[in-house]
């Protein structure tokens, strides 16, 4: 156990320096991109004299380092610091937007995990039927297809041919709970369709891998049932790579939802980061990217732990 | 002037000539808005309900300050929570909204605007000189990052006469004044001390803000102390960041919005055909240019720019790029919607010998032009410049497009490479227009162009109240630019938007923005 508790530590320090170095190329980024803030937010109008203006009042003259060294000191604090477009606490606007993300990744986590897990064991059980082909073709084109076309897709026949759900996840704080579980299902269903295949296949394959094993050969021999021996037998051994995809998919519902957020007009916290980034809105795009990035580490951390007490193994790489 | 204004010229005989080009324009591209109007009852709002605009634009970086206003959607926001000294109506002409009226001096150097009285803001602040004077002054003086900086320039001094007149004294006489001070960045907002709020969303408008996320939504709640009785039907206006052209079109169709801007001109006879939607358009001052640069080689040339001019087939261009929902350009800024159009001043065609012609004089031949565009510069710019390069082609013009990334295009390609792509939103008066851009040294005059007989004009025209006198020399301005300008401008194009037909809009809507000149909350209601 004490072995575990290391390597978290090891890997949260780690963490904490892919942060730092994430922050940096962001910031170097966007020091690189063409025009900063006062020219993009002034846009046509931008004239020599509002742009320095504006830059004075954002403090945006004072030279690049200082500024990220600044930035740097006041995260560590704990301390977001304010939109440079719109003055707002940006702790308050992301709050908001990462709720609203977390919510739909729940929600499309809530349909797609078991679903593809249940599909996969199926799969594995009716290897090379008709079902392991047709639920083969079905998720592997589904997942072919780029998210927009999905999503219109799915708009065109369930919002507009036959009006089941509304065409946009127009939902704020006020909007009730199942009324917004209601409108975030269609996004949900683009998003289901979207990573169900990864794990779907994933699941498919461990278990397919540890049929050939001699304990299964020995659960067959004693006569157990083929669907006992893949659920009770082969499933827990094989946890450790579908736990591993099932977490990257739920990072990636997480941090890869910009399209699907703009078709469905969802107030997401990708929106936002877009935004930013075109507006060159430097501590909104940091304190997002710092989002983005924490989910990846702390995700991955949490797939090795898991997989880790799944199969102690392991620990002990040969 | 709207479609409909002129579509019911049209039908009752009463058209000028100017009036019947654009009126049989209208009739052509608006069948479905034809016959929307002529089925419709007699004009009758009903007070109430919930409006959910889509709009196809607005940005996480949005604010409520003034200054800041630069999309549709802060347009919208600005004339839901504002009013402004003046508005535009849809004659295009300015009446008082919260000036009651407004007097010049003989040479229009001095303005004095008498106030409404009685009218109060959202915070319960009655409406008074000193918020007047310091709602323009947050838009001058050094430290402003407000667009209407320019604008203002031109203003000596303002001083309050008792609590309800201003009076603004000029540097020379601008008889347009009143309109300039009704641009949409000169809200009027309470002051405390002299100095305004910016960013507190509190202003005399028709409804008082309730919520704004921006780059989602905002939200207001009808104003009841509103001072003008007859606007501001809906209890409710909620307006929604649809950016996606798609979505926004779905959410119309399938009811989730009851209004939206900028249709998809592609598939708008799509969705023109769906039975309880409305397609409008209007006529506006938008239009989109190739700006040349002037001051460098090898547009220095008036031969050159004129090649240019010749070798570019317009009508193809409103064609293809705009899908007919426009009207050809004549090489000047000034839209057939404005006052004093140029309606005689020949419009010029494509001809690839006129244009082989001025290219040899230019001593040009064989030469390549690189012409810059990104669609951020307009939609279909990309397109319209690879037309340009086909049509220069057959006048032995090698234009070579290069197309530019979208992000940056306005602060590294437009005024910074040649030639270039560019849209302007247009200006209500042509003093106004040809100040921003073609005036001498002006902040923006993106061809850098210098013209001394059309500079000596700008000032005369600007302090003269007589109206005979100005129209004579705003034609001779559009002349010259159009024949020794450093800009192409291709086309005119309308705003094209779409409601359900729950929804009761003006009935004669403002073209001076889109959607009934950005006031649709306020003029339009449920039906």
């Amino acid at each position: 156990m004490s072995q575990i508790l290391k390597m978290v530590a090891q890997r949260f320090a780690l963490g904490l320096l892919t942060l730092f170095v994430v922050s940096l190329i962001i910031f170097l980024g966007i020091e690189l991109l063409p025009g900063d803030i006062a020219e993009e937010i002034l846009g046509q109008g931008a004239t020599p004299e509002t742009v320095a203006a504006f830059r004075r009042e954002l403090g945006l003259d004072v030279p690049p380092h200082i500024r990220y060294v600044e930035w740097l000191w006041n995260m560590l604090q704990g301390d977001m610091g304010r939109s440079l477009a719109n003055k707002r606490e940006i702790s308050e606007l992301i709050g908001l937007r990462f709720g609203n993300t977390l919510f739909l990744a729940v929600t499309a986590a809530a349909i797609s995990v078991p679903l593809a897990l249940t599909l996969g064991v199926l799969a594995a059980l009716y290897r090379y039927s008709f079902y392991d082909r047709a639920v083969n073709v079905v998720t592997l084109s589904s997942i072919s297809f780029p998210e927009f076309f999905v999503a219109y897709i799915l708009i065109f026949f369930l919002a507009v041919t036959y009006p089941v759900f509304p065409s946009i996840a127009n939902i704020s704080d006020a909007t009730p709970f199942w009324e917004k579980v209601y409108k975030v299902l269609l996004p949900a269903l683009t998003l289901t369709l979207v990573v169900v295949a990864h794990m779907m296949r994933m699941t498919r394959a461990a278990i397919i891998n540890l049929l050939a094993s001699p304990y299964i050969e020995m659960a067959n021999l004693k006569g157990l049932s083929r669907a006992r021996i893949i659920v009770k037998h082969a499933l827990p051994n094989a946890l450790a790579p579908i736990i591993n995809v099932v977490v990257i998919n739920l990072a990636y519902l997480i941090v890869g939802v910009v399209v699907v957020e703009v078709v469905f007009v969802y107030p997401g916290l990708g929106q936002l980061m877009v935004d930013s980034v075109s507006k060159r809105d430097l501590p909104v795009v940091q304190a997002a990217a710092m989002i983005f990035a924490g989910t990846y580490v702390l995700l991955n951390l949490l797939a090795d732990i898991l997989s880790i007490l799944t199969n102690p193994r392991l620990l002990h790489p040969r | 002037m709207t479609s409909n204004k002129k579509l019911t010229a049209a039908l009752s005989g009463d058209v000028s000539r100017r009036g019947f080009l654009g009126g049989t324009a209208a009739l052509g591209v608006t069948a479905a808005s034809s016959s929307a109007l002529m089925g419709r009852k007699a004009y009758a709002a009903k007070k109430g309900g919930h409006l959910r605009a889509g709009i196809g634009h607005g940005s996480t970086t949005d604010s409520l300050d003034p200054a800041t206003y630069e999309n549709g959607f802060s347009l919208a926001l600005d004339y839901t929570l504002h009013n402004h000294l003046g508005e535009v109506d849809h004659t295009g002409g300015v009446k008082p909204e919260l000036a009651e009226s407004w007097e010049a001096s003989p040479d229009a150097k001095t303005w004095s605007f008498k106030l409404r009285k009685g009218v109060e803001f959202h915070n319960g602040k009655s409406l008074e000189a000193s918020d007047v004077i310091a709602s323009i002054e947050y838009h001058m003086g050094e430290d402003t990052k407000s667009p209407a900086k320019s604008l203002l320039k031109q203003v000596k001094s303002m001083k309050a006469d008792g609590k309800h007149e201003v009076v603004i004294e000029l540097e020379s006489g601008n008889a347009d004044f009143p309109y300039v001070i009704s641009d949409y960045h000169i809200a009027i907002k309470p002051a405390t001390d002299g100095k305004i709020n910016p960013t507190d969303g509190i202003g005399t408008g028709g409804y008082v803000l309730e919520n704004y996320e921006p780059g989602v939504r905002f939200m207001a709640n009808k104003n009841k102390n509103y001072f003008k009785s007859d606007r501001a039907h809906f209890d409710q206006v909620e307006l929604i960041t649809i950016i996606d052209l798609a979505a926004r079109q779905n959410a119309l169709t399938t009811g989730e919005i009851d209004m939206m801007d900028r249709a998809d001109l592609k598939t708008v006879h799509l969705l023109k055909r769906k039975p309880g939607i409305n397609v409008m358009e209007t006529v506006g001052y938008k239009h989109y240019t190739f700006p040349m640069r002037t001051d460098t080689k090898p547009f220095d040339n008036n031969d050159l720019r004129l090649a240019l001019k010749y070798a570019l087939d317009r009508e193809e261009l409103v064609k293809k790029i705009l899908r007919g929902h426009g009207v050809v350009g004549n090489d000047h800024p000034i839209s057939p919607t404005n006052q004093y159009h140029a309606d005689g001043l020949a419009q010029r065609a494509y001809d690839p010998d006129k244009a082989k012609f001025h290219l040899k004089k230019a001593g040009m031949e064989g030469e390549t032009i690189q012409l810059s565009a990104a669609d951020a510069a307009f939609p279909g710019a990309v397109d319209a410049a690879v037309l340009y390069k086909e049509h220069a082609a057959k006048a032995g013009i090698n234009i070579e497009v290069v197309r530019e990334p979208n992000d940056g295009y306005w602060s590294n390609v437009w005024m910074k490479k040649g030639w270039g792509a560019c849209y302007w939103g247009g200006r209500p008066t042509e003093d106004w227009m040809f100040t921003t851009a073609y005036a001498a040294g002006a902040d923006w005059n993106d061809t850098f162009w210098k013209h001394d007989r059309f500079n000596e004009l700008l000032l005369a025209a600007r302090a003269e109240l007589d109206s005979d006198k100005r129209r004579t020399m705003y034609y001779e301005m559009q002349e010259i630019v159009s024949n020794d300008g450093g800009v192409v401008v291709p086309m005119f194009a309308n705003y094209v938007f779409a409601a359900s037909d729950k929804i009761l809009p003006s009935e004669q809507m403002a073209g001076n923005w889109e959607l009934d000149g950005s006031k649709f909350a306020e003029r339009w209601s449920f039906a």
